[in-house]
């Protein structure tokens, strides 16, 4: 597994460890009213296990698997896909303090972000989507 | 394709039908009783289907924990297996149960549900944890 895909990997079961906790506290608050407040955390538990978990865990586990070139760069030009790591965690962390600090604002710059990063991974990956032999 | 992986992969499989089956009943007309199970059929999906089928391809396909134990403590990964599919089960029963005719009872199966699940999550987080490295 190369070094990005380590990075995308934890950040994505970092993000899904939270996520997780998020979603047993919401679900015990429905059946256990502890605070009505809990229930402004549900945007963070979506966001966090889509685009946190799931999104950044395929984006990690294509870039390590995706048939590679022969020569000096077998994974292409990795810069575009270490900013895809970068923008996109910047993005959910964004959306994450968009929610908890109600900035419309910075929710609009985190999904900005992780457009641009997403983009970005894709650009740098697109020629490796091609046959093995 | 090791044993957990089969299992979690099979078991993926069916609560993709399951969800698909509470789409159908959510989508009759005038069965109030179903309208109230997006939230089921959405972790039918998300946990149930997707998040098992995620984890049973990791625990085979990640890099080695070590030669001789190449995916790490196998327990802790049946230990997410069973906490998942109990907790998840627990909440598809419950969850629409209580939306229906709130009791104390059934709320609290939702907390069980909802350590269960979170148990579950954590056992998977941390199974997979050390095997994300570089070879």
């Amino acid at each position: 597994m190369p070094r990005l895909s380590v990075y995308f990997t934890r950040m994505a079961l970092a993000n899904l460890a939270v996520a997780f906790s998020l979603g047993g506290l919401l679900l015990a608050n429905k059946g256990v009213l502890i605070s009505p407040y809990i229930w402004k955390l549900l945007p963070l538990h979506v966001e966090m296990t889509l685009a946190g978990g799931l999104v950044q865990l395929a984006v990690g586990v294509a870039f390590w698997i995706l048939p590679r070139f022969s020569g000096a760069a077998p994974r292409g030009d990795e810069r575009l896909s270490w900013a895809a790591l970068v923008l996109l965690n910047a993005g959910i962390g964004a959306a994450v303090l968009a929610v908890l600090f109600t900035a419309p604002w910075l929710a609009l710059a985190g999904r900005v972000m992780e457009a641009a990063g997403l983009a970005a991974f894709a650009l740098g990956n697109w020629k490796r989507v091609k046959p093995m032999f | 394709m090791p044993k957990l992986t089969r299992w979690l992969v099979k078991a993926s499989l069916i609560y993709l039908v399951l969800a698909l089956c509470a789409g159908i009943g959510m989508a009759v007309p005038q069965a109030a009783f179903f309208a109230k199970n997006f939230p089921v059929y959405l972790h039918l999906l998300t946990f149930g289907w997707l998040t098992q089928l995620i984890f049973g391809v990791a625990w085979w396909m990640f890099p080695k924990y070590t030669q001789a134990q190449p995916r790490g403590p196998v327990r802790l990964g049946w230990a997410g297996f069973s906490l998942l599919n109990a907790g998840l089960a627990l909440r598809a029963i419950f969850e629409p149960l209580n939306a229906e005719m709130p009791a104390a009872l059934f709320g609290w199966m939702l907390v069980a549900a909802a350590l269960l699940q979170w148990l579950a999550g954590l056992a998977f987080v941390v199974s997979l944890w050390p095997r994300t490295k570089e070879k």
